[in-house]
């Protein structure tokens, strides 16, 4: 009988491990159809109702000649965006539930037993995909929503006050609501579920805050997930809103509240669920 | 080596492993055996750190398995060959895993040609049937070369011309040094691949020994006997201390005695014989036996052949 000492073994690189995590998650992320297909739907959705709606609040303005003064054509153009988070969120879910669904999140946690370098890895990978996208989405929309207002002279330019900070805030948010959606993915494990969660946050949340007492519409409403992310969207400042970069914040620290209990349960839990 | 010691999960109130303790040896082929629920993919879950003991432990070269930063160089595993992304190739389900722990990229047409994969290696799994599944699972297994594979059920759902080729490359990783631990639950499947067997009926271990010492020591020979005179012969072997059960009217097995005990005393009492035939258990029969006699309800034993 032979023994493992003589066994001829491959050697195994030394140092961290992260780096290796990071490709492979980069390689899953890149190698299905279901993530180019939500990335494009992101895009295409931003582009498709950011015209629509600019080219509806423009008609509305030239009937409406009190609203001058309050007008944000910069917003306009963005909001294409609230319907565009729908494929990042999904993307960020599925990132993580996709994995529990097939089973194969106990072959990823055989190679790699640190679960959570492997959650860190799909962050930063999912995150920064969001990043790009929503980067692209945001900037086209703005741009498309202003070719859309040229003939009005109400256009806004990237200089404006605030414009900048909205169409770059359009790529942060989507890259923030990524790992806030991967996060919920990890917790709740099963796809429909960690999804129909998402949506509850981005649509249903803010829905029901609209309805809630006038005391709360400046206090509680504004700081809700949903509303608190887009804040950013806005270039001339809102009533009932938080202020941009705060609101920005109070998203983040959603997200980061949600991937820190994400990162305490990974290691204790049973891999997969029966 | 993997060692189990004391080794217990519990489920609410199920208890799917049962205080197991065993060492599982390099170079040789270790069949892990038991019925359907007998908690066999508990243990290999739990010694591939997926899901954590109730009590005990096990570790395989003397570390959890926790603790290995790149494992794929030191354990190979096929847990559920079904669970991959339909939407991915075979190539780019292998290449995720070689970069996750340092694997040179080519190691995944490597492996894939040594399954029998090589042709259709950019083709998505999603159209895979379970038999190219498994060689994806047992692909996965051999990316890192590891001196310890873990493989649960990896004949399920293989061909024949399968099943002798996983039977030969199991024998060929075990000669070569490996420690090689494989589940079934086909006893007569692992009698005919493996050099050792771990047995366990309800989560608790019912036998740890080579296979050739399982079979002698579960083994019941028994004497078949078809004669006209099956009261009188039966009441002779009983008086003999024989243990006798008859079957109808003329047949009779007899336990615990050999054939020419049995014909001599026959002829001694001019016993007229029709038939006389030495019927030795089966090594299924031996297992069904073994984890019958485990069992507080037969009838949970009573599927066999279902699916894992
Ligand atoms: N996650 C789980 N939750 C509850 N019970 C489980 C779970 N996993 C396994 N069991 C139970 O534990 C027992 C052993 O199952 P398993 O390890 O799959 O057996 P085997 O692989 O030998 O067929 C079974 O009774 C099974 O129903
Ligand atoms: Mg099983």
């Amino acid at each position: 009988m032979t023994t493992t000492e003589h066994l001829q073994r491959m050697a195994a690189p030394t140092g961290a491990i992260m780096p290796g995590v990071l490709r492979a998650e980069w390689t899953k992320l890149t190698s299905l159809r279901s993530t180019r297909w939500l990335l494009l739907i992101t895009v295409l959705l931003a582009l498709v109702v950011s015209a629509v709606v600019t080219s509806v609040y423009a008609s509305q303005y030239d009937q409406d000649f009190a609203a001058r003064h309050t007008i944000d054509p910069a917003y306009w153009s963005l909001t294409g965006l609230i319907f565009a988070q729908l494929g990042v969120g999904v993307l960020g879910v599925l990132t993580m539930s996709g994995e529990y669904g097939t089973g194969l999140i106990s072959t990823t946690f055989t190679a790699v037993p640190q679960r959570r370098t492997v959650l860190v890895a799909k962050a930063v990978v999912v995150s920064a995909v969001a990043l790009v996208v929503g980067a692209v989405s945001s900037l086209g929309a703005f741009l498309l929503g202003q070719l859309v207002l040229s003939g009005k002279h109400i256009g806004a330019g990237i200089g404006d006050p605030g414009v900048l900070r909205a169409v770059t805030g359009g790529g942060l948010y989507l890259a923030v609501l990524a790992v806030l959606a991967l996060s919920l993915g990890a917790l709740v494990r099963h796809s429909a579920g960690a999804i129909a969660t998402v949506l509850g946050l981005l649509y249903v949340l803010p829905a029901i805050g609209a309805i809630l007492p006038p005391s709360w519409q400046d206090t509680a409403v504004p700081y809700f997930p949903g509303n608190a992310g887009l804040a950013i969207l806005h270039a001339v400042p809102m009533v009932n809103a938080a202020a941009p970069w705060t609101g920005f914040a109070a998203f983040c620290a959603y997200a980061a509240l949600a991937f820190t209990a994400a990162l305490y349960v990974l290691p204790r839990r049973d891999a997969l669920p029966k | 080596m993997i060692a189990a010691e004391g080794l217990t999960k519990r489920y609410g109130s199920v208890t799917a492993v049962d205080d197991l303790s065993f060492d599982v040896l390099p170079g040789r082929v270790t069949g892990f055996v038991g019925p359907n629920g007998a908690g066999k993919t508990t243990t290999l879950r739990m010694a591939l750190g997926l899901d954590a003991p109730t009590a005990g432990r096990v570790t395989i070269d003397g570390r959890p398995y926790g603790a290995y930063r790149r494992p794929l160089f030191e354990v190979g595993a096929l847990i559920d060959a079904q669970a991959l992304h339909g939407g991915r190739s075979a190539a780019q389900h292998l290449l995720a895993l070689a970069h996750s722990n340092g694997i040179p990229g080519r190691r995944v047409q490597q492996v894939l040609k040594r399954v029998g994969l090589g042709d259709v290696a950019g083709r998505r799994v999603g159209g895979f049937s379970l038999g190219m599944r498994q060689r994806l699972g047992i692909a996965a297994a051999l990316l890192g070369d590891p001196p310890v594979l873990i493989l649960d059920e990896p004949v399920n759902g293989l061909d024949p011309e399968g099943i002798v080729w996983i039977r030969t490359l199991l024998k060929s990783l075990a000669t070569e040094g490996r420690t090689v631990f494989v589940s079934s639950h086909l006893m007569s499947e692992m009698a005919q691949t493996a050099d050792h067997l771990v047995v366990i009926g309800r989560g608790r271990l019912l036998a740890d020994s080579s296979v050739e010492a399982f079979v002698g020591r579960t083994s019941r020979n028994e004497v078949r006997v078809v004669t006209p005179q099956s009261t009188e012969l039966a009441g002779l072997l009983t008086d003999h201390g024989v243990h006798v059960r008859a079957v109808d009217g003329e047949r009779l097995v007899a336990t615990g005695t050999d054939v020419s005990t049995v014909g001599r005393l026959a002829a001694d009492h001019r016993i007229v014989l029709l038939e006389l035939a030495a019927q030795s258990a089966s090594l299924e029969e031996a297992f069904m036996e073994l984890t019958r006699d485990s069992a507080d309800h037969t009838a949970d034993f009573g599927n066999m052949d279902g699916a894992a």
